[in-house]
């Protein structure tokens, strides 16, 4: 039948039948009733499944996230046994004969609006939870499943317009085989947490979710970018096969894991991995990472009412590198603002929020929440490799004044009599055309650079990276982006230090052989993505592909550039 | 004949989410009528929604009513919770 294209967004292959994760349609009609016990009664029915129903999601959030995320839902388990709240909607049922659903809407309409009206943004964000918990209700009187990835129990793929991290965040991998979505690209959350629970997945449908029915057999190809729906028994049977070779060709990338990343002549680049939390530790040592490239120290920030403690920071911060043993661990610092807001912070909404108060911006005009996190960096820094990078450094002054304050709480710290280690190289993330431009003058005073291709392409081309009509300006093999990437590479080399990439790209099999030849030093990837990495360089000749260089970069369009790999290392 | 107590707020973000809830679910482990005062305003401590709607800032001064059987062991066993999270004092 019908089959979609959209990006494959993590590798693998999934064949299970659909599940719809979209808002219900909850319209109803109001009615008279005549007897209003029969309505009571469907009432209470609705209000005892829901109860279950988020007692089994607070039980998988606490299994998944851990007990203070799964508190939320205690507070909604009580919302459903509220007398305030009940009482009223009884009494609207036989006072005014109307139907529970209709008694439910107005009963509940008036906590939101009350909750709305409050002066307290985070009472006002409150309104929000009564809301989802009366919906959820709702859906059960009218009998349509409310969808929850927490109640899924058996093999199913997930379609959705979307997928938020909380909803990513509840996912469970026994049951869900692959997602795919209408919306998104290789860097939407959607795709890199997929590419971390390691299941398939397909973004950027466009219209999974339209075309897709409950129930329908599905085959998600993560591989290719393909959705094949109510697949033919012929259809079935090479797509079986084509799971069984991906996991056999799983088993042979993992005959890798614990060797080092050498080319064919013996150039040995290290692979490393981007994480976002201590657990994603273990997913970087099952995939045999050589260290982490890119700590996103963000979600210590986000879903928070306040912000994280010195202590709780330094926990975090300790216990990834601990978990790494003498493995590097390069720690990006906070990287907020813009389109990643925190709501605590209360910062006025932007016209540009890319191009304006964020990460280094922000962290050097609120100097007490960036000297919180470098204290309890520099306390971390004797259970580990430690390096520390900032992101968005724009010029040498913001660096050097960056570095002055870690320096300063380093002083700090030894006065105090705590022990700090001497050996934590300083860096910055290359993610700005004008810090790539000069990069011979920065490399005189950083340790490293990490190149930040995903900003660095959409500030490059002027192109933003959030929207799709412009989403073709997204390329990151571009003749220009190449020559920036080159500068840094070469502008590192020439001062002795090393020069690695953090952005999608750096796991990419087409820019993998590009970057080998410019001579980068270190690539930092999705976990799942260092295997075959690791087994492509294997077979890749650093010097034939440096040879190729100022050809690459006289080169006029991505395309070009495309053509010529592909064809010199047959893909 | 009821008995009260007054508390003042020391906790910075107020009467929240989770504070609230283990308040709620305490009071509803006694028969007695139990009430949250603040500002004037009134509501029943058995009521998530009551309690959070009064949206009590920090410093807020409030004062806890139980009339019923039980109505020692119930403003003692919430006082105690509004001590153990933190909420006041």
């Amino acid at each position: 039948m019908n089959n979609l294209s959209g990006i494959a967004a993590s590798n693998g292959i999934a064949i299970a039948k659909a599940y719809i994760l979209a808002a219900p349609d909850l319209s109803f009609e109001k009615k008279k009733v005549e007897n209003t016990a029969t309505e009571i009664e469907r009432l209470n029915k609705a209000l005892e499944i829901s109860k279950q129903e988020l007692e089994k999601i607070k039980e998988n959030a606490r299994k998944s996230l851990g007990d203070e995320h799964a508190e939320i839902f205690s507070a909604h388990l009580l919302v459903l046994s509220d007398p305030e709240l009940i009482n009223p909607i009884q009494d609207k049922i036989k006072t005014d004969q109307v139907n529970a659903e209709a008694a439910l809407e107005d009963v509940a309409n008036m906590f939101i609006d009350m909750f709305k009206a409050m002066e307290n943004e985070y009472m006002r964000e409150r309104a929000a939870d009564i809301q989802d918990v009366t919906k959820r209700v709702m859906a059960h009187l009218l009998d349509v499943t409310f969808p929850d990835p927490a109640l899924i129990d058996e093999e199913v793929v997930v379609i959705a317009e979307d997928l938020t991290p909380s909803d990513t965040a509840q996912l469970n991998k026994q049951f869900v085989k692959g997602f795919t979505t209408n919306i998104g690209g290789r860097t939407s959350h959607s795709a890199i947490m997929a590419r971390s629970l390691e299941i398939p997945a397909v973004v950027g449908t466009k219209t999974v979710t339209e075309e897709v029915k409950k129930d329908d057999m599905l085959i998600v190809d993560g591989i290719d970018g393909k959705v094949i729906i109510n697949p033919s028994e012929e259809e079935l049977a090479t797509y079986k096969q084509k799971q069984e070779d991906f996991a056999k060709q799983k088993e042979v990338w993992a005959q890798l894991k614990d060797e080092p990343t050498i080319s064919a002549d013996g150039t040995h680049v290290e692979l490393v991995a981007n994480i976002g939390t201590p657990e994603d530790v273990v997913g970087v040592l099952n995939n045999g990472g050589e260290g982490v490239g890119l700590y996103r120290t963000e979600f210590l920030y986000m879903g928070k009412s306040e912000l994280p403690t010195e202590d709780e920071q330094f926990e975090a911060y300790k216990s990834v590198l601990e978990q790494m043993g003498e493995k590097p661990v390069v720690v990006r610092t906070l990287d907020i603002g813009g389109d990643k807001e925190l709501s605590y912070l209360k910062l006025p909404e932007e016209m540009n929020p890319f191009l304006g108060f964020r990460a280094i911006r922000l962290c050097l005009e609120r100097d007490d929440i960036f000297r919180t996190q470098l204290r309890a960096l520099l306390r971390a820094s004797t259970y580990g490799n430690l390096k520390i990078m900032f992101p968005m450094i724009a010029t040498l002054d913001e660096f050097r004044q960056a570095k002055a304050l870690l320096l300063e709480e380093k002083d700090n710290l030894k006065n105090e009599g705590v022990s700090v280690s001497d050996d934590i190289e300083i860096g910055i993330m290359v993610e700005i055309p004008s810090t790539a431009v000069i990069a011979r003058q920065f490399a005189k005073e950083v340790d490293f650079f990490s190149i930040g291709t995903n900003d660095l392409i959409q500030y490059t081309m002027a192109a933003d990276r959030m929207n799709e009509r412009v989403s073709y300006l997204y390329q990151p093999y571009h003749p220009a982006i190449l020559s920036l990437v080159n500068n840094v590479i070469e502008a590192a080399h020439a001062e002795g230090k090393w020069a690695g990439m953090c952005g999608e790209m750096a796991g990419d099999s087409i820019a993998i052989p590009i970057l080998l030849g410019l001579g980068l030093d270190e690539f930092s990837m999705s976990a799942t993505s260092i295997l075959p990495a690791r087994t492509q360089i294997k077979d890749l000749s650093k010097d034939e592909l440096a040879s190729y260089k100022d050809q690459l970069l006289a080169m006029s369009t991505a395309d070009e550039v495309e053509a010529f790999i592909r064809e010199k290392t047959n893909q | 004949m009821a008995i009260e107590k007054t508390v003042k707020i020391t906790d910075a973000t107020g009467v929240h989410a989770r504070p609230a809830t283990v308040l709620v679910n305490k009071a509803g482990n006694f028969s007695s009528d139990s009430k949250i005062e603040y500002n004037g305003k009134s509501v029943n401590l058995k009521s998530i929604m009551g309690v959070m709607s009064l949206g009590i800032p920090k410093d807020a001064e409030i004062k806890i009513i139980a009339d019923g059987d039980d109505e020692q062991e119930a403003i003692d066993a919430i006082y105690e919770v509004i001590k153990q999270e933190g909420l006041g004092e």
